[in-house]
């Protein structure tokens, strides 16, 4: 067992701050300027429900279930028992997954896990913006990353001992690439978001009337602290304070100023206008698509990823209006797609030059077999979230009620579920009060 | 007594202000106002969609004067308002049957 390492523990610990901060305010401020003034507390409320609902469950059953010892060998789920309320690990000792041992303590490694979970299922909630009922909400985002996001992260995230023995599937049998969950956390999310979108409905107007973001300004500032956050997310993902994390670090850099330049550029060529909304929307695309390749990839290999991933969001977030699913803030066209992008591109770009634990990929002389077993990956986890998701939100639909009604969909889901109101900018709107009643 | 109504661009807020100021207008009303006439809308896209917007933004200012005045004041608004392109805006005038000024209960001319 080793040594704990105090650079390692604490940059794995920041990390762990940054991710969380990636959530609250990050994605909750991109996605709240992101909707009408009357949706924006809600859209809010929907990232702050995923954080606490995901984080009581990743610290009783949650990380055991992703992390723990196998339920029965060949089990896709470890034993919720064995780590239940994080019995015996917060302690002074080493981390130890499956066999093998890292510098830091089991905390650190628990809380910085514990913040992807919180995201995925947060950044499910853009593609039903303005229309979900709160409380089935966080019904939903219980069951969701229980039986959605856990065995996902396990299959990614849980490596094997030195022989991958009960590993995960997708890390240790398929053997993909995924640095920092571009399937386990992006195409996941997306997938799940367009079955959603596709369960619950249009909003009343998609597609005919001008659904205008609120506050372009908070967007901006929620895409920058998301920049900020994912150097954590991303660097932090080679648990310990290395060159590995500085590879990670910088392509993340790199890929996302590549990214906004493409989507600008098919801005203008499309629109004739580079907007803000556009170059916010840039940076998360190219984020996204530079987490699963950050650590895999030379310079030109992630300005290109995040080029290419910049170019084809921008294009794909019209697909919507096409096919006629109300994917209100683009889950589908950012996430899943550059989620693929990513994923798959690493089997282009992939060089050891970077990173022994890489794989040379078709345009570094390896041929075309990672390509094949990116794609496979990312399809298994697409295909996989896609239908449990659908099956949950059906149910749920049919149970509890996912949508709320008409009404209060056209006054507005932050009077009708918060009884709250985001802006009070103009003074006939205070109305009059009857007093405080407590 | 007239009420002066003018709708006008809103970068013109001040000029207006100033053009009625100059004609010793003690008081007026300001406020945003949307609308549209021969200017038509805009466009504006987000991600790619395109929307257009009908209701173009306008300031409306709006004047109590005697009738002595109405015309001056009308002229003066017009002159300090054109740019000669269109969207401009408009001048209207109707009359008015009675002003009270809340704070000394004057009527008529007295509370203009």
């Amino acid at each position: 067992m080793p040594e704990i390492s105090a650079g390692d523990t604490a940059w794995v610990l920041i990390s762990a701050a940054l991710v969380l901060l990636m959530t609250v305010p990050g994605l909750a401020l991109f996605y709240g300027g992101m909707v009408r003034a009357k949706s924006t507390l809600n859209m809010m409320m929907m990232s702050f429900g995923a954080l606490f609902v995901v984080g009581i469950i990743w610290v009783t059953y949650g990380y055991s279930l992703a992390f723990g010892p196998a339920l029965d060998s060949g089990s896709f789920l470890g034993n919720p028992g064995t780590y239940f309320g994080l019995n015996g690990l917060l302690n002074t000792s080493a981390l130890a997954i499956n066999g093998a041992y890292y510098p830091i303590p089991a905390g650190a490694f628990i809380a910085f896990q514990a913040m992807f979970a919180v995201i995925t299922v947060a950044l499910i909630s853009g593609a039903i913006a303005d229309r979900a009922r709160f409380g089935t909400w966080l019904v939903f985002s219980a069951i969701w990353v229980t039986i959605v996001y856990l065995p996902v992260a396990r299959a990614v995230f849980y490596f094997g001992d030195q022989e991958a023995n009960g590993g995960g599937f997708i890390a240790t049998k398929l053997k993909a690439l995924d640095f920092a969950g571009g399937t386990a956390v992006h195409i996941n999310a997306g997938a799940a978001g367009l079955a959603l979108a596709i369960v619950l409905g249009k909003r009343i107007g998609f597609g005919k009337m001008l659904l205008r973001p609120s506050n372009l300004p908070l967007v901006m500032i929620g895409a920058s602290l998301l920049w900020f956050g994912w150097f954590g997310f991303n660097a932090g993902s080679s648990l310990g304070a290395n060159g590995l994390a500085a590879v990670a670090f910088v392509n993340t850099f790199s890929a996302t100023c590549a990214s906004v330049a493409g989507w600008l550029l098919i801005e203008r060529l499309r629109d004739g206008h580079a907007t803000s909304l556009g170059a916010a929307s840039g940076i998360v695309a190219g984020l996204v698509a530079i987490t699963p390749a950050c650590a895999f990839v030379d310079t030109f290999g992630a300005l290109l990823i995040g080029l290419i991933a910049g170019a084809i969001t921008a294009l794909a977030v019209g697909l919507k209006y096409r096919f006629g699913y109300d994917d209100s803030l683009d889950v589908v066209g950012v996430h899943l797609v550059g989620g693929l992008v990513g994923t798959i591109l690493i089997g282009l770009f992939g060089t050891t030059k970077v990173n022994e634990l890489s794989v040379n990929g078709l345009f570094y002389g390896g041929g075309v077999s990672q390509l094949v077993i990116q794609i496979e990956a990312a399809l298994i986890v697409m295909i996989f979230s896609f239908v449990v998701t659908y099956l949950i939100a059906k149910i749920l639909s049919s149970t509890l009620g996912f949508r709320v009604s008409k009404d209060e969909e056209l006054e507005g889901v932050d009077i009708a579920l918060q009884a709250e109101t985001a802006y009070d900018l103009v003074d006939s709107s205070k109305g009059s009060s009857k007093g405080v009643s407590a | 007594m007239k009420l002066v109504t003018a709708i006008v661009k809103p970068f013109k807020v001040e000029d207006v202000k100033a053009a009625l100021q100059a004609q010793g207008i003690k008081g007026m009303t300001v406020s945003d106002a949307a609308g549209y006439g021969r200017q038509g809308g805009h466009v504006e896209v987000y991600r790619g969609a395109e929307y257009t917007v009908d209701l173009v933004p306008k300031v409306r200012i709006e004047a109590l004067v005697n009738d002595s005045d109405v015309s001056k004041v009308v002229d003066a608004i017009v002159n300090a308002a054109k740019t000669g392109k269109i969207g401009d805006g408009k001048v209207w005038v109707i009359p008015v049957e009675d002003v009270v000024r809340v704070r000394t209960g004057e009527h008529g001319s007295e509370a203009v």
